[in-house]
């Protein structure tokens, strides 16, 4: 609690013009957010921006699925009502949504020992998770990220009343996986600690374990009986394969992880603005997930009493309708298509260029984003001299980068790092 | 594996008990006077027109999908202000406004109470009418404030209990948070009159209170938009710079897309800055942006003058089913032949109506007449039509009589 300082106090005896908010400081604005607005100033015709974390078809315009356009088609023709989802959203959905990140045949969704609730997209489901955690997890406060994570993980626990740790997991050295390091620090966490797992397609480095790699690392937090709770919001965006994206996820389940789970349909469905997710809790048994549903609510009523019905429909949709299913399928792996394509040029761009670096990594890494490996100074010239807008981490967003425009990255990287 | 810290089950929630018991009858008679959602008169759910015609004129528009900002839709966060304040508003032409778009009206809420929690430097009281929405209480608790009460609702009367509320309001420590229900209080129905409106204005100026408005049912309360938002504008005329909240679930039928709003009323523009950054830093970690297809929903229907005019008939229309149900089962109860005073079936505004009846009363018209309303004898008025009204009459009479 603030406390009024006397000044303050004598001002708030006056009735009239009292500021209620006179000590509300000017927050500190969005470092993302200021890579759009300083590119929206930009009057470059070859500007770039490289920031924006939204796919982009090769002419650079928003993608919004066909599956989706069917959908709303099929449901326009319903016209449904507008009445009141459930506390935890709209059943069909919250169905189809944990059976695409568990797999059809998964064990847990035949004994029904998951509870999956509807939220708002990725970043309501790790809210909701970390409220959850924080009012019903009994081991430490703690929640360990990789070094580093997306941006917004660090509040979004913090404001839910945890406290967050990390664990090595960016090699800057190899703009790779750091294994040994991550197994280092994991080994070090204390036991019934909460480890966040982003399942595929790291934000914002594109660095994912290798499938062996992740087996260790299961192996290692069973040990340390730590709980797991993953970050999918890329299912189907990394490898473009649906199976294959949500492989850690499910072994991790295979291996006896109790885990916690938070899904996006933001990316993978393009629904960004209609705000889709999911948050699914893996429990002992069909119990145990009934005692959990019932306080889920409690804890959603009072946020937002019920969930947005519009994208929950089109998600739905497509997900129960097979023609939809496929078309969706073919569409996904398209855009990852796409930005694998995106990847292959520009590492043969520098190439051509030039460029003695190993760029490697811009291969190797996976999904939406790309840990260049430029440093804060290179990042600038390569603003301030080319005008490609990038986050001063070196993050780009492949998604940004078209056919047109590739050849010119590779140009502006190359300039600013020979 | 890990065993979390497992959970005991949670109680269930007394309104839905009602819809799932309501569920399980089989009784043709029967009815559900727990639902908080308008029905029309053959007691369906009701799409507004203008909801619709602004579905197709979005459809054909074809846009796409890209996340709105952390404070949404920019044309509905104006339109919204605008609603609530009046076109003519000062605060609106002076800039000292900051108004976001929010998951309806527990959205604005719940922002409003985590903003409080995080800025507010007054005591962490907030005082609730006596009763409130059910859910006011736990929105405030789990923001870390802590929740008090001011007399509101007269039993003796089933009205309002005006020098109770001025008596508790006049106690209230300096600085604390007074939340007060703009129009068509939840769930008494009873509203203060304009001179009672002026009253407390007066005391909570003298006490020197923060404001926390909710304007769940505008329009929906009287039937006209202006009227039902007049007590947001005296106060804010009389200087109050108040917090308020809105919903459009009732007043548009948008219940399931989740539209509404935060305001907060600032010194000024600067003011307004510094607090509508703040609201992003809160807002980015709960949700990172809000639901677009609602917002633009409202914002076409806003927006758009014909549509507006359709809107501000169908509200009317809403409001007007509301009123005649009110008479008809008042009249109802008269030809059965109850001498109880049903007066406050008339008064009560808006979508509830506390009858009067006891935890006993009530569980009679359940088991007896498969009524089906709250323990605390509220019923949806949205739940009567003119087909079930004379039953409903008969059922509440044979209980009370």
């Amino acid at each position: 609690m603030t406390l009024l300082c006397l000044p303050c106090r004598s001002l708030n005896v006056l009735f009239h013009g009292v500021s209620w908010w006179g000590g509300v400081q000017m927050g500190p604005p969005d470092p993302i957010l200021g890579v759009s607005e300083a590119f929206k100033k930009d009057s470059n015709p070859k500007k770039m921006n490289l920031g924006v974390g939204a796919y982009r078809d090769d002419q650079g315009k928003p993608f919004v699925l066909s599956c989706v356009r069917k959908a709303e088609a099929l449901i326009s023709a319903k016209q449904m009502d507008k009445e009141y989802l459930g506390i935890t959203g709209l059943a069909d959905f919250n169905k189809s949504c944990a059976k695409l990140a568990l797999g059809a045949d998964s064990e847990v969704l035949k004994s029904g020992r998951n509870i999956t609730v509807q939220t708002i997209s990725g970043t309501g489901s790790l809210r909701i998770g970390a409220n959850f955690l924080s009012r019903f997890h009994g081991g430490p406060r703690d929640v360990y990220l990789p070094k580093p994570s997306w941006g917004n993980h660090t509040p979004i626990f913090k404001d839910a009343g945890m406290t967050l740790k990390a664990y090595r997991y960016y090699d800057p050295a190899t703009c790779g996986f750091d294994h040994s390091g991550a197994l280092e620090d994991i080994s070090k966490i204390p036991e019934q600690s909460v480890i966040m797992l982003h399942a595929c397609a790291h934000n914002p480095t594109g660095v994912d374990p290798r499938p062996e790699q992740w087996k260790e690392i299961s192996d290692l937090v069973k040990k340390r009986n730590l709980l797991v709770f993953f970050d999918m919001a890329y299912q189907g965006f990394a490898s473009g394969d649906i199976d294959k994206d949500a492989w850690a996820v499910r072994y991790f389940i295979e291996q006896g992880h109790n885990i916690v789970l938070s899904q996006s349909f933001a990316k993978n469905m393009g629904l960004y603005g209609e705000r889709v997710g999911g948050f699914t809790v893996v429990c002992n048994d069909a119990e145990e997930a009934k005692r959990v549903e019932s306080q889920l609510k409690i804890l959603i009523r009072p946020i937002y009493s019920n969930p947005p019905m519009n994208g929950a429909r089109i998600a739905s949709t497509i997900l129960n309708t097979p023609e939809l299913y496929s078309v969706w399928l073919g569409e996904v792996h398209g855009m990852a298509n796409r930005i694998i394509k995106m990847r292959e040029q520009l590492e043969a761009g520098l190439k051509k260029e030039g460029s003695t670096r190993d760029w490697q990594h811009v291969i190797d890494q996976i999904g939406m984003f790309c840990f260049t490996g430029l440093k804060p100074e290179q990042v600038e010239r390569l603003t301030k001299e080319f005008s490609v807008y990038m986050t001063k981490d070196g993050r780009i967003s492949m998604a940004g980068v078209t056919s047109g425009n590739v050849g010119y990255l590779a140009a502006g990287i190359h300039a600013v790092t020979k």
